[in-house]
């Protein structure tokens, strides 16, 4: 247990700010992290069985679009969070790369499943062992599959992230970095 | 007026020609009244349509499609190389995740593949216990299958009502094995407990109160007048060229012929329930549809008759080299622990041989190749997987359609990519 | 349908192709030439015995015996009679080609091109034979025993404890 592990609230408290009748004074960043919290919209790259596990998120007795998760987008300009549910092969992986670049700042990704953060049980030559291997990851979710709920934590970790980030940190240098050590480009595509 | 008929008369020259792609643009070439250029559109391999990864470069000539050039192996995980490493027991979860959305089949195929070789003949309460999972995962997997057929067509109120349903048949197999979907369920030689009471409160919940939303379900599509055009004539194949690719499942008995592994080689005591074969007359996506729609109501009838009926006795065969003994006898009794540590560490003697064991999968034929060289693990393991052999045909049955229709074709004949890469 | 009726019916009209039978656990196996496989199995799809859908095909790989190193195995079945054969044929690594059967069975198509990609048999007269399920830039077969399974890039599993 790390603990840059971000803690989660499930009591929805208001930002630190000043106020008085009728306004409310508080930091920019934290009206942009409590908007970003609550309208993530993710890229189901579902491939195989943890993607049977998120459409039951979504469906009613999970019900995903209670935390803003409504609109599943699947075209990656539109999204905000990869969730990658499911094994990744070698063949794949060029497709994973294109997709995440495509995505616009800021952008979350979501390892969910063994598969997808290790390679799970598939040990072989054909399967890429773990998605960051390629891409940076910011939320593993283990399980094979999840169960929705241990999905909806994953969620749920990434909102505390996007409340809590820095607006300047997509072009800090130390993000530059870490894409850099990845190959990825951060050009107009 | 002339160029639209003109148009359709070179359409159907096209599906009656030879299909490769270097004729059709030789004819498109030289036939200067058809203007406009070939369009190519890339349909994945991440696509929300497709439920799957696989890709599908389409060839189109405005909305018609003219080619189809497929790449699958996306989600190639080597299944067969694995299995020549994992001993029997080991392999049962390999096998949960070909066809994931009816993990029950592929695993209690493959207990029954292994006793076949193994020579271990199962009590019949067993056989009654495997014929109610294997129908729950066949409603499960029908369920998730026509409700994507529904949502591609437009309707996805469908589709949510049936996961629910689905939630509840995942409440009976965690009773059975713990585990929602991939279920890793049973053993070699049985089950690992038998039904608990809380699956008997389920499955009698379930029994009175499914057939009631699933008519729901069936009165929002299936006379539907929308959804009937949609899918009537969209992906037809007769059945001559479905025998030809190899077809079985529902795919098969919608073209009209009726076979069916469950009455032809009846395994697991099948032959002592009474349930009919439905079959379609066109092989479209309609007749898909259906006849999914009428084996959901078989399974039904099936799991009724196999719930009254079951019989009273063991849950697992007597076979203590194979099959673990209870955890307090092998803490106490020596020959259990003798057993028990034969067994974990796979010295237990298999015979030398080959078999072929098929089961009625969710999409029809799943058939296990087992060649075994004595040791703990196969030598050969071969998945026959239906989803890949029939997956073949899918550019002939979308050849001089919409796009639209390629979509509720895909969906309805239920790929699912677990199974077509392996 | 029996066994014994398919078997003495097949070794009537090719009697020098088959050159052994048995019945592991029911089903009827022969092993043919490699020459006379697609004239049998044409055979068997024409004449009264009407064995007339291609169930699956597979390739295996002995790499202890060097004259019948690789083989080729046909399941076959009549589904009106329910009855199921299993043909098998073998070759050496060097000349490692075995007719195609597409002109027969449309899904035969798939079927050798998955055998192709594992086991490197090359299919005569096969459409359009390329690896299907692997990448095309692997580079080698891989269901041969010789290759290992593994991939060499984890990094969590530790080889002195789970040796591989």
């Amino acid at each position: 247990m790390s603990d840059q592990k971000p803690i989660i609230r499930t009591d929805a408290p208001a930002p630190e700010g000043f106020e008085g009748e009728g306004f409310f004074a508080t930091k920019l960043s934290s009206v942009i992290g409590m908007a970003r919290k609550f309208s993530l919209w993710p890229l189901p790259f579902a491939t195989s069985c943890c993607g049977i596990e998120f459409m039951a998120t979504l469906n009613p007795t999970y019900d995903a679009s209670r935390f803003g998760m409504e609109r599943n987008s699947f075209s990656p300009r539109q999204a905000d969070m990869l969730m990658v549910c499911g094994t990744i092969s070698k063949k794949l992986g060029p497709v994973l790369k294109e997709v995440y670049t495509q995505m616009a700042e800021p952008k979350w990704v979501v390892a969910v499943g063994a598969c997808a953060s290790s390679g799970g049980i598939f040990d072989s030559y054909s399967v890429l062992q773990g998605i960051d291997k390629i891409i940076p990851v910011d939320v593993y979710v283990p399980g094979c599959p999840p169960r929705p709920e241990q999905i909806i934590e994953g969620v749920m970790q990434v909102q505390a992230l996007a409340e809590s980030e820095s607006i300047r940190r997509r072009d800090s240098a130390e993000y530059q970095h870490l894409l850099d050590s990845y190959n990825i480009s951060n050009e107009e595509k | 007026m002339i160029e639209d008929q003109l148009s359709l008369i070179d359409y159907q020259l096209y599906i009656m020609k030879d299909n490769s792609l270097s004729n059709i643009l030789n004819q498109h070439e030289s036939n200067e009244q058809i203007d406009g250029q070939l369009y190519t559109l890339n349909l994945g391999p991440t696509h929300p349509a497709t439920h799957g990864i696989f890709q599908n470069v389409l060839t189109m000539d405005g909305e018609r499609i003219l080619h189809a050039e497929q790449t699958v192996g996306y989600i190639h995980r080597a299944f067969e190389k694995i299995s020549e490493r994992r001993n029997y027991s080991q392999i049962t979860t390999l096998t949960d995740r070909m066809n994931y959305c009816s993990a029950p089949i592929n695993n209690l195929g493959w207990h029954m593949t292994v006793e076949k070789l193994l020579g271990i003949k199962v009590p019949k309460r067993v056989d009654y216990m495997r014929v109610i999972l294997m129908e729950l995962a066949r409603i499960g997997d029908h369920l998730i299958c026509n409700g994507v057929t529904g949502m591609d067509a437009g309707a996805i109120t469908g589709l949510t009502y049936m996961f629910i349903e689905r939630e509840r048949i995942y409440d009976m197999y965690e009773q059975i094995c713990g585990a929602r979907m991939t279920t890793n369920m049973g053993r070699i030689g049985g089950f690992e407990r038998d039904f608990t009471p809380k699956f008997h409160e389920l499955l009698k919940d379930f029994l009175k109160t499914f057939p009631a939303r699933f008519k729901e379900f069936g009165q929002l599509l299936e006379r539907n007048r929308i959804f009937m055009d949609r899918t009537i004539g969209a992906g037809a194949i007769s059945a001559e060229r479905a025998l030809s690719y190899g077809f079985t499942g529902p795919n098969l008995r919608a073209t009209g012929v009726d076979y069916d592994v469950r009455v032809a080689e009846p395994y697991s005591s099948y032959e002592d329930f009474d349930f009919i074969i439905p079959v379609g007359t066109s092989g479209d996506t309609y007749d898909r549809f259906m006849v999914r729609q009428q084996e959901i109501w078989e399974s039904l009838k099936i799991i009724e008759q196999a719930y009254n009926n079951l019989p009273e006795g063991p849950f697992h065969a007597d076979v203590p080299d194979f099959y673990l003994p209870e955890k307090a006898d092998v803490y106490t009794k020596m020959e259990a622990l003798i057993y028990h540590f034969k067994i974990v560490m796979g010295e237990t003697d298999v015979p030398k041989g080959e078999v072929y064991h098929a089961v009625e999968g969710g999409n029809g034929e799943l058939g296990f190749y087992l060649v075994s060289d004595g040791g703990r693990t196969p030598y050969r393991l071969h998945f026959r997987r239906p989803c890949f052999i029939y997956y073949q045909a899918y550019p002939e049955m979308i050849t001089g359609a919409v796009i639209s229709d390629a979509i509720v074709t895909m969906c309805s004949m239920n790929i699912i990519a677990g199974e077509l890469d392996a | 349908m029996t066994n014994e009726f398919v078997l003495e019916a097949i070794t009537r009209e090719f009697p020098e192709s088959v050159i052994s039978s048995s019945e592991p656990y029911g089903m009827l196996t022969l092993e043919i030439k490699k020459t006379e496989i697609k004239k049998i199995i044409h055979y068997l799809k024409d004449s009264s015995l009407e064995i007339n859908f291609l169930t699956d095909i597979c390739g295996i790989h002995y790499p202890e015996f060097p004259e019948k190193e690789i083989g080729v195995i046909y399941h076959l079945q009549n589904m009106v009679t329910n009855f199921r054969l299993r043909l098998k044929i073998f070759m050496s690594r060097e000349n490692i080609e075995v007719d195609s059967l597409t002109e027969l069975y449309a899904g035969a198509n798939w079927m050798e091109r998955e055998t192709f990609d594992f086991y490197g048999i090359k299919f005569k007269g096969h459409p359009d034979l390329r690896p299907i399920l692997n990448m095309e830039d692997l580079g080698y077969h891989p269901m041969l025993k010789e290759y290992r399974l593994e991939d060499g890039t984890r990094t969590d599993k530790d080889d002195a404890m789970f040796g591989r």
